[in-house]
């Protein structure tokens, strides 16, 4: 096979509207899997026997950072399988790895297209590949490039080198912004649950269930916990490095409190003082229990350190759930 | 921006310096700038930065480093507890929608 008689596709290196839709789509979570990239080979620009290969995952934002920061540079795109997960993401479970990365290379018969032997990866996929091993399977030399897509250009007028602020992983204001959506998609199995208890509660009354109380009780409740989630999942990563507290759980600790003491000043934290209290143990824990979650979406906590944290954070949380429910209860009957 | 710091010494990252052959592979890979080279060895000079990712014990050729790498996520860790499994964040199965 050579060059010309292989079918290989040509990317555009200019994002359109479409591509931005889809990206919104990819970032709520919604239709994940049909923004899928097939996984194979792809050339930007005119790529020759001599042009770059660019590695990258077949998850949509992956490969459209990439595409988009190639214009002007002729040069082939290897996507692989990665089940639609980012590079980062997916090293980590090891799809972004050296058997996918080695079985895709003889796929495509990079031998046969390129007449060199120099791969540029994502510094991030080294989480999932081992450099010196695909060396040892395919001869090609993997060269991790920078963390950004958009340093390609410097990466490669550089002569090839990622300095130290290339290789390096932030985690800025925007960087956490756009994790939020997915984050607040992906907990809504628990807000329905959170908003479901103390609707059920607010029924109760000394004279049995009552469906007034459903309406005039169950509608701040449900408020509340939908705030309380807000505060965990949105405010605490919004404000991540401002909230005190290294722990996740504490941070959402804070804001809960601290969203508590709003309501309490604007006098709609609850009807009595039993179920004011109540509110302050219920909305403390499940902002500290959502913000807990965000760890999952941060760029620096450890495994290690998630596990910490949790041993002594999720007992309180609990703790702190099942005394706001009782409160719930008893204030019920005063 | 100034670096975020998660908790302290809880990391399980480790170097054997005498084994180091200071290719200089993990300060490449690292995305948090946890090592340095000196006198042809590497040196963990920032560990509580580290988030256990493993890109540099997968890539160190000597397997000089070694680390226990994971998911830094509770969610992970609860899905773990409920499958009995190792943390995992379930993003392999095309119905999460996880990272």
């Amino acid at each position: 096979m050579t060059i010309s008689d292989a079918i290989i596709p040509v990317v555009f290196t200019t994002l359109n509207f479409k591509d931005f839709l889809g990206a919104v789509m990819v970032r709520w979570g919604i239709n994940r899997d049909k923004y899928r990239v097939t996984p194979g080979l792809y050339a930007a620009g005119k790529p020759g026997q001599e042009s770059d290969v660019f590695v990258t995952a077949n998850y949509k934002l992956s490969f459209d950072a990439l595409r988009k920061n190639l214009a002007g540079v002729n040069g082939w795109i290897l996507v692989l399988d990665t089940k639609g997960v980012n590079v980062w993401c997916a090293a980590g479970k090891g799809t972004f790895g050296t058997k996918e990365l080695v079985s895709r290379i003889r796929l495509v018969s990079l031998d046969k297209i390129v007449n060199h032997k120099r791969l540029i990866l994502p510094q991030l996929g080294a989480t999932g590949v081992a450099a010196h091993k695909v060396r040892e399977e395919t001869g090609f030399n993997v060269q991790y490039g920078p963390v950004r897509a958009s340093d390609i250009k410097k990466f490669i007028s550089d002569g090839y080198r990622a300095d130290k602020e290339m290789r390096r992983v932030t985690f800025g204001f925007k960087d956490r912004i756009k994790l939020i959506p997915n984050d607040f998609m992906y907990g809504k199995f628990y807000l329905l649950g959170a908003m479901a208890a103390p609707f059920l509660i607010s029924g109760l009354s000394g004279n049995g269930v009552s469906y007034r109380d459903f309406s005039g009780v169950g509608g701040p409740a449900i408020l509340r916990v939908f705030l309380a989630y807000i505060s965990g999942i949105v405010i605490t990563p919004m404000f991540l490095p401002y909230i005190p507290g290294r722990h996740f759980s504490l941070k959402g600790f804070f804001a809960g409190a601290l969203l508590f003491i709003i309501l309490f000043l604007l006098n709609f934290a609850g009807n009595n003082s039993i179920e004011i209290l109540s509110w302050f143990f219920l909305i403390t824990a499940i902002s500290s229990f959502m913000a807990m979650n965000f760890t999952g979406s941060t760029t620096y906590t450890s495994l290690s350190g998630v596990k910490k944290e949790m041993k002594i954070s999720v007992p309180i949380q609990i703790g702190f759930a099942i005394i706001g429910i009782i409160l719930q209860v008893i204030g019920k009957f005063i | 921006m100034k670096d975020l710091v998660y908790l302290p010494d809880v990391v399980t990252l480790s170097l054997c310096e005498d084994t180091c052959n200071g290719c200089g592979m993990c300060i490449k890979v690292c995305p948090h700038d946890v090592f340095e080279l000196s006198g042809k060895k590497a040196h963990i000079l920032r560990k509580d930065y580290c988030m256990e990712c493993g890109a540099c014990a997968l890539n160190c050729p000597v397997k000089a480093i070694s680390v226990k790498s994971g998911v830094g996520c509770a969610a992970g860790i609860i899905n773990g507890i409920l499958r009995n499994s190792e943390p995992t964040c379930g993003c392999s199965d095309s119905k999460s929608n996880c990272c």
